[in-house]
């Protein structure tokens, strides 16, 4: 019965389909990601932010635990850190929480994160996890700058504290009427890693460095094998540009000379 | 001769006596005579068969570790054939590097085929006596174009999964039969485990299988009728009284085969800096869309199939629907890849090449380019009115480019063509990368307009 409505819901949702929906994102700005890809610390630091607070609802079930030792931590380091919800350091990082239960809390399963940087952007998770604020007429009490309405709660907010809207009026010309505007986010309640002062300024520099390495860990975990990637091909390159092409190009040119 | 080369020929002469192999080898490579004034334009033949083997190479081992199977990982939103991919990209010793050359070799292939099909078009090469290796090499492209779109939904990514609803879908739209035909198509009402099935088999079989036939019935005509050249001149006309060879030919074994080293090796530079680089191509060889799981519940904002499909997507979109039905668009669609075939019958000009045609041909030439690109260009972009528009103009220029070309061809003044074939000269070519700049400058201009 229940997957009978499934597919009445997806043959119901394709007849709504047009050939192409345009995008309906508004265009928020998103903060540029640190790179940190070479920097095993920060990476290692980002493995234990992401078997600490996410690991919990998200897996990332293409990634094998002794994978990490790419980061250089041993097994024995791994196991003893880094594995809550396993046994074996070969297996790869599922989620504890049943799907179905994941798909009540939150509305909807939490995505696998084995490939979410490559598919959303080092940028766009670095501003994400960065701009969550308190909104009260949400389900958990949490909004997000650049997901509206998303059905995850602030999970670091132990560490951030908490985020409120400032809005600012602004007179919409077409109705006349006033509008009001989210125009920024500040600080009001200081978490583990950020600071808010008497005059309300506040400083989250520890809190974002400790989200760049989550992100780069991220990145990582998309393509593992990125760095060494980048390595080989350095090596392929300069095997191409200076062998190969150049001796095809004096063979051509050998062979060609009784020509014309 | 040494005793190890008796032996050798001995073998030869063994195996010569009961199968054609050196006839075969001078029929072909050692004495296939080719002209001698092949340029730049002219590699793009053989890259083409070089991206098929690796294709084909590269394909044989994702097979290996690739699961067609679209249920998901108990616990999980991945299906195993989207897992099956990104276990190749890890687990499997040397798999992301297989995995890049495929998905780049996909997209590279296009860009290789493209430039062919335009050199055919600059230098006449489908005239007579060629109309048949164009015929079999339009059929080539066709096939290719159903290859990619079979491959594209393995990855069994958001896009794979809602192109192919798309693309199916277009099927349906056919009067009477359509929505049964897109049931049949799919082997459900819906994308599915059984549509990944079947376009496994089709992508690693079936349709290689033509594809191959076709590229041997491309490569056989050519070698009954000769290769064309840049000046289009017949070089069998003019052939040594005595030997019987043509004056201008040469063997293209060894000249075009060192001359083809070089042309790989150029294009390995290229192919690397992809594959080590920037195996996304901003999202044009990979879209970013596609690192997310297929889900059938979640439409994606904005479906834009890959590159290679948007020229002809745009002119899909550019047909509006009439008397009740959308049918109107997907047959231009089909129509702007079938006509490509009837060129040979649609150019009336005396001359083939680009060099000696007069200043209406070149002035069509270039519209067409133009149109091409921009339709490329429109195709990846979500619609907007005034898209939509220009989409139509530049449809009608694409379209207008085939269907003029038996008036205007005829109509055009041309020069005289020489008896042999000649040098390319510094001046032609500058003239030429001028034109050729400022088209694609053009196109950019546009883009950046849109």
């Amino acid at each position: 019965m229940k997957s009978n409505i499934k597919k009445w819901l997806a043959a119901a949702s394709l007849a709504l389909v047009p050939l192409v929906v345009v995008a309906s994102e508004g265009g928020v700005h998103l903060d540029r990601a640190p790179n940190k890809l070479r920097d095993p610390e920060a990476l290692q630091r980002g493995a234990q932010t992401f078997a600490n607070y996410c690991l919990s609802c998200h897996g990332a079930v293409s990634m094998r635990y002794n994978r990490l030792q790419d980061l250089g931590l041993s097994e024995a380091q791994i196991k003893s850190n880094l594995m809550f919800a396993s046994e074996k350091v070969g297996e790869p990082m599922r989620v504890a929480m049943a799907a179905a239960d994941g798909k009540a809390w939150f509305g909807a399963t939490p995505p696998d994160l084995s490939v979410i940087a490559r598919a959303r952007g080092a940028d766009w998770l670095y501003t994400y996890l960065r701009t969550f604020y308190r909104d009260d007429s949400r389900p958990t009490g949490w909004n997000n700058l650049v997901f509206d309405k998303v059905g995850m709660p602030h999970v670091l907010w132990e560490l951030q504290g908490q985020q409120v809207p400032v809005y600012e009026t602004v007179k919409n010309h077409e109705t006349g009427k006033e509008e009001q505007h989210l125009v920024s986010l500040k600080l009001e309640k200081p978490g583990l890693l950020t600071r808010v002062a008497e005059d309300g300024g506040f400083d989250q520099t520890d809190y974002d460095t400790r989200v760049a390495d989550l992100v780069n860990y991220l990145v990582y975990m998309g393509e593992p094998a990125k760095v060494k990637r980048e390595q080989i091909g350095y090596a392929v390159l300069l095997f191409l540009l200076f062998i190969l092409v150049p001796i095809s190009y004096f063979l051509k040119k050998e062979y060609w000379r009784d020509i014309h | 001769m040494s005793k190890l080369q008796n032996v050798g020929q001995q073998v030869l002469d063994w195996v010569d006596d009961r199968f054609p192999l050196t006839a075969t080898w001078k029929a072909h490579v050692s004495e296939y005579y080719a002209p001698k004034n092949f340029n730049f334009w002219y590699f793009f033949g053989s890259l083409a068969l070089l991206v098929l083997v690796i294709q084909i190479v590269t394909g044989i081992f994702l097979t290996m570790n690739y699961k067609p199977d679209g249920s998901l990982i108990p616990g999980t939103n991945v299906s195993v054939a989207f897992a099956s991919v990104e276990y190749i990209m890890r687990d499997v010793a040397g798999g992301w590097i297989i995995r890049y050359m495929h998905s780049t070799g996909a997209s590279m292939f296009f860009v290789v085929v493209y430039l062919h099909m335009f050199r055919g078009l600059i230098y006449g090469s489908y005239q007579k006596p060629r109309e048949l290796v164009w015929v079999f090499g339009t059929l080539v492209f066709l096939i290719l174009m159903a290859e990619a779109f079979l491959g594209y939904l393995l990855p069994w990514g958001q896009m794979s999964f809602w192109g192919a609803q798309v693309i199916v879908n277009l099927f349906a739209s056919i009067p009477v039969i359509g929505p049964d035909l897109s049931v049949f198509i799919r082997g459900d009402f819906v994308v599915s485990d059984a549509t990944l099935n079947r376009f496994f088999a089709l992508h690693v079989i079936a349709v290689p299988l033509v594809l191959l036939a076709l590229v041997v019935a491309h490569l056989v005509a050519l070698h009954e009728v000769g290769s064309n050249n840049p000046d289009g001149v017949e070089i069998k006309k003019l052939k040594d009284p005595k030997t019987g060879i043509p004056l201008d030919g040469i063997p293209f074994h060894p000249y075009y085969t060192v001359k083809d080293i070089l042309g790989v090796a150029v294009f390995l530079v290229v192919f690397s800096l992809v594959v080590f680089f920037f195996p996304n191509v901003f999202g044009y060889f990979l879209e970013d869309n596609n690192f997310i799981p297929a889900d059938p519940l979640k439409t994606p904002p904005h479906i834009a199939p890959v590159w290679y499909f948007t020229p002809f997507y745009a002119i899909l979109r550019a047909v509006p629907s009439f008397l009740g039905t959308q049918v109107w668009g997907v047959l231009a669609m089909g129509a702007a890849v079938v006509v490509i075939a009837f060129l040979p019958w649609l150019d009336r000009s005396p001359v083939k090449s680009i060099r000696y045609r007069g200043p209406i041909y070149k002035s069509a030439l270039v519209l067409f380019i133009i149109a091409f690109i921009g339709l490329g260009i429109l195709g990846a972009l979500p619609p907007t009115d005034i898209r939509t528009v220009v989409s139509q103009i530049l449809s009608v220029v694409y379209f207008a480019f085939f269907f003029g070309m038996p008036w205007y061809s005829k109509l055009d003044k041309t020069l005289p063509v020489p008896e042999r074939v000649t040098d390319s000269t510094l001046g032609r070519q500058m003239r030429f990368l001028a034109l050729f700049a400022l088209t694609l400058v053009l196109s950019a201009v546009f883009a950046w307009v849109i």
